[in-house]
């Protein structure tokens, strides 16, 4: 590989660049020992290093973006490249086997057609090579000069040395935005693919899901992209089941834990929660699967409801809901703590008991905080995937039957892009379309949250 | 009792009955929200010591297998070989040549009769092979080999199987030549079709190369984003604007980074699906975000007269933070990225997004070729329907948790270690 050569021949030249200019500015110490330089000859070396190793790396993405298509012209100007058929599908086939075996010099080749063009592209990687190594090593030799020939005792190599590590520092941070942009971009560009075969009106509001990724991809029927029973079943699992467990549960057991609880025994029990939250969802579903989806089946057969389904909704939402405990209790931990304890201690004068005081006067003033810590909860748990995808089932069904199976956003999104059909389908650019809904809507409710949050915690301060 | 009397102060009458009963009302309801509040902790305790319980129990069984007892006597069997022809590379195919597949065959019927015989893997010559080859000694003389079991026989073993199985594996196990033995090849083979020769290195090592390239991108990225807002950051719009991606970032669900994966890295990369290097890349944008979050915290803890001792000196507000700043936040810093790797360990859905879920029967070589993870190889198990694939999953699982386990008990570790009141 061209670019792993390069990228080793940037750090040698730089490592080089480095000791000549270290070793030049300790000279001009020894020899000028009445005037000091302006900067530590580290920073001498550290300026030539960069300058030679920031352009030799921009050189080498770039010459690995450009190098194919340069061996690729060359290859198929040569006259081998005459017999090709003419595109498609198989012209790549042999290209892509005559590239193979050049690069790996194993001429056991599949393809006949193949063989004639290893020759030409042996050739072409050698050419490419040498022209990428020579010029790498041009843009070296000339970066490396210059900067060595500004190597002075009164230089200012610090200043531009820590210039460049505040670029480095802002790149770094710019990265956030740019994973945003790209998600938000790579959301948006293949939802509006497939707004263009299906309207968003079938799709926001239509009550039958059923996406056939066999059918012809040009004529897509869009009665089968109603979306509505994918979010009722996200809702349903996500936001009503889980939070009937994960609510209770999780705000009594905050209560005790900071009310009642002796601090010793908080010390070992929150912990204990706390690895609820830290065991990975895969494991989650599997126990879903495994243990929890035959068990409410059985049981809803032995009260005589015959038609319980092995995969259910309920079974997601409750595996869900308890995977959501400790997001719960540790935010209404952080709420409850941030009510002052006067208000606590007043009520407890009066004569209240703690019982009172807890749900009179603690849980009201933190209300907000908890309301907050909730809305974040199912925030999470509509985004949740590997439980439902192994517990709930993939029947789009629209009803209130926790019995039944279920489908939601996230499994329809693994479902349509881990099947067999093609990017250009509308069966698999649904799935586009599915992941930014649930990207806008956990963004608003993340952002609702948090700012129900901080305006509450200003209350008391 | 005396309630309606007028005490000596001359009060009304505070202990009357309806207040003894009202009191007893109010202390009842009291005890009982504590117990309610108990209870749950207990019911989520509970739940949890279940899940784990549940999943050793499962699991202790996936690290075994079922193993037949065939005495091969290699003198008599023609097979030759010494520890120089015996190598690495070459030994498996000389052996095969020579017929070590036949011989184990035939060795297996001499040593179980015609019909347990079948019992024995098709495979099993591997295994022989393997030992050969590990200690070419064995061909001087007769020696007893445990060899795995079919699928088959190894569930009439549990009891599962055919009746017919059942009774065979009943037969063998009473003669001795039948049981359950300790699989060290589990740790050591990749995925394969039947639950007998299914192993966990494969998705161990692409879970290993993974987090590797997640670490390396994530997190010099996140301690660099991290000082720069920290430390130099301007307060203005493009500030804020950063802070809240970062923030948005930490919220969003893993899926989405996913589908960011398949649209942008695999169209990138076309050649690399299911490689550790593009699984790596969507993980780190997805740690990248809590290594931010935990690293700012742990930079705010650092008193400023450490900055001004430093700035007081002489030194550039760069020297400040990578001679001063940095190193007395590294140790936060770790913590949260020992927390943020964790999760990315234990994650699945984005990995499902860009392809790691094809059947990878050898261990990656590279960050480049295809590979399989831990969690994934969790999934996949869980949809076999062979019945022996439900402890190998358990037995995954547990693998999976004992590292994750390992991680987080590091990251208290160091909290604990390096916790400073300035």
């Amino acid at each position: 590989m061209t670019s792993i050569t390069l990228l080793l021949i940037a750090f040698g030249l730089a490592l080089a660049g480095w000791l000549a200019a270290r070793a030049r500015a300790w000279s001009f110490q020894r020899e000028t020992d009445a005037r000091r330089l302006a900067a530590r000859p580290n920073y001498h070396g550290w300026y030539v290093a960069l300058w030679i190793a920031v352009p030799l790396l921009a050189f080498t993405v770039l010459w690995s973006l450009i190098e194919p298509a340069l061996i690729l012209q060359s290859v198929l100007a040569s006259p081998a490249a005459q017999s090709l058929p003419a595109f498609g599908f198989e012209r790549d086939a042999i290209l892509a086997e005559a590239k193979a075996a050049a690069i790996s010099g194993n001429l056991s080749l599949f393809n006949p057609a193949a063989e004639s063009l290893v020759a030409p592209y042996v050739q072409a990687i050698q050419k490419y090579r040498l022209i990428g190594i020579g010029v790498a090593a041009a843009i070296a030799l000339v970066a490396g000069t210059f900067s060595f020939l500004r190597v002075k005792p009164d230089f200012t190599a610090r200043t531009r040395v820590e210039r460049t590590v505040m670029i480095v520092l802002l790149l770094a941070s710019l990265v956030a935005i740019l994973t945003t942009f790209g998600i938000f971009a790579s959301l948006v560009f293949e939802t509006v693919r497939f707004f263009g075969m299906v309207s968003p009106i079938d799709f926001l509001f239509g009550t039958f899901w059923g996406p056939d990724p066999m059918s012809n991809p040009d004529n897509p029927d869009p009665t089968r992209y109603g979306a509505i029973p994918l979010f009722w079943g996200t809702i349903y699992i996500g936001a009503i089941i889980a939070m009937i467990v994960a609510i209770p549960l999780g705000l009594m057991s905050a209560i005790y834990l900071t009310q009642y609880a002796d601090p010793r025994v908080r010390a070992w029990l929150k912990p204990a929660l706390e690895i609820l939250a830290g065991v990975p969802t895969v494991v989650y579903g599997y126990f879903a699967a495994l243990t929890v989806a035959p068990a409410i089946r059985d049981a809803a057969v032995a009260v005589g409801i015959s038609s319980a389904s092995s995969e259910s909704a309920l079974a997601a939402g409750v595996v869900m809901g308890v995977m959501i405990i400790p997001f719960v209790s540790s935010m209404a931990d952080d709420s409850i703590a941030a009510v002052p304890s006067a208000m606590r201690d007043g009520s407890l004068a009066l004569g209240a008991t703690t019982s009172e005081t807890i749900r009179r006067v603690i849980v009201p003033a933190a209300l907000p905080g908890i309301v907050g810590g909730v809305m974040l909860a199912i925030s999470r748990a509509i985004g949740e995937t590997m439980i439902v995808v192994m517990a709930a089932g993939a029947a789009a069904n629209l009803t209130a039957n926790p019995l039944e199976a279920m489908t939601t956003v996230t499994f329809q999104i693994v479902a349509m892009l881990t099947g067999e059909g093609s990017f250009d389908h509308p069966a698999t650019l649904s799935a586009f379309a599915l992941g930014l809904v649930l990207f806008l809507v956990t963004l608003a409710l993340n952002f609702v949250a948090l700012r129900v949050v901080k305006r509450f915690r200003e209350a008391y301060e | 009792m005396s309630d309606a009397v007028i005490n000596e102060t001359g009060m009304a009458p505070t202990r009357t009955e309806a207040f003894r009963k009202r009191l007893e009302r109010r202390y009842a309801s009291e005890r009982r929200f504590k117990l309610a509040g108990l209870s749950a902790v207990l019911i989520s305790v509970a739940v949890l010591i279940f899940l784990l319980g549940n999943m050793t129990y499962n699991g202790l069984g996936g690290f075994q297998r079922a193993e037949l007892e065939v005495t091969i006597d290699f003198p008599a069997s023609g097979i030759s070989g010494d520890a120089s022809t015996l190598t690495e590379e070459g030994g498996l195919q000389a052996l095969q040549i020579q017929g070590l597949p036949d011989v184990v065959a035939f060795y297996a019927e001499q040593s179980l009769g015609a019909e347990a015989a079948a019992g024995v893997s098709d495979e099993a010559w591997r295994d022989v092979a393997a030992q050969l080859i590990d200690n070419p000694q064995l061909l001087q003389g007769s020696h007893t080999f445990s060899l795995p079991a079919t699928d088959n026989l190894a569930s009439g073993l549990k009891n599962e199987g055919s009746a017919e199985m059942q009774a065979l594996a009943d037969r063998l196990e009473a003669e001795g030549k039948l049981s359950s033995n300790f699989d060290p090849g589990f740790l050591a083979r990749a995925d394969a079709t039947s639950p007998q020769k299914v192993g966990i290195w494969g998705a161990l090592k692409g879970s290993i190369l993974t987090m590797i390239v997640t670490l390396l991108l994530a997190f010099p990225i996140g301690v660099l984003a991290a000082l720069y807002l920290e430390e130099y950051a301007p307060k203005n719009r493009w500030t804020d604007l950063i802070e809240v991606s970062i923030n948005n970032l930490a919220a969003v669900p893993s899926i989405i980074f996913g589908l960011l994966g398949l649209a942008v890295f695999l169209w990138m990369f076309p050649n690399f699906r299911s490689a550790p290097l593009i699984g790596g890349m969507t993980l780190a944008l997805m740690t990248m975000p809590v290594i931010v979050i935990s690293g700012r915290n742990a930079i705010k803890a650092v008193p400023p007269s450490i900055r001004d001792g430093a700035l007081a000196i002489g030194a550039s507000p760069v020297q400040v933070v990578f001679h001063h700043v940095l190193p007395l936040a590294l140790p936060g810093i770790l913590t949260g990225t020992i927390i943020g790797m964790a999760r990315a360990l234990g994650e699945t859905a984005p990995l499902l997004m860009i392809g790691m879920r094809a059947f990878v029967a050898s261990p990656p070589d590279g960050f480049t070729s295809p590979a399989t993870v831990l969690p994934v190889q969790i999934f996949l198990w869980s949809d076999e329907i062979d019945r022996g694939f439900v402890e190998r999953t358990s037995a995954a699982i547990i693998i999976l948790l004992l590292f994750l386990l390992l991680m987080n008990g590091l990251a208290i570790y160091l909290r604990n270690k390096f916790e400073k009141k300035w």
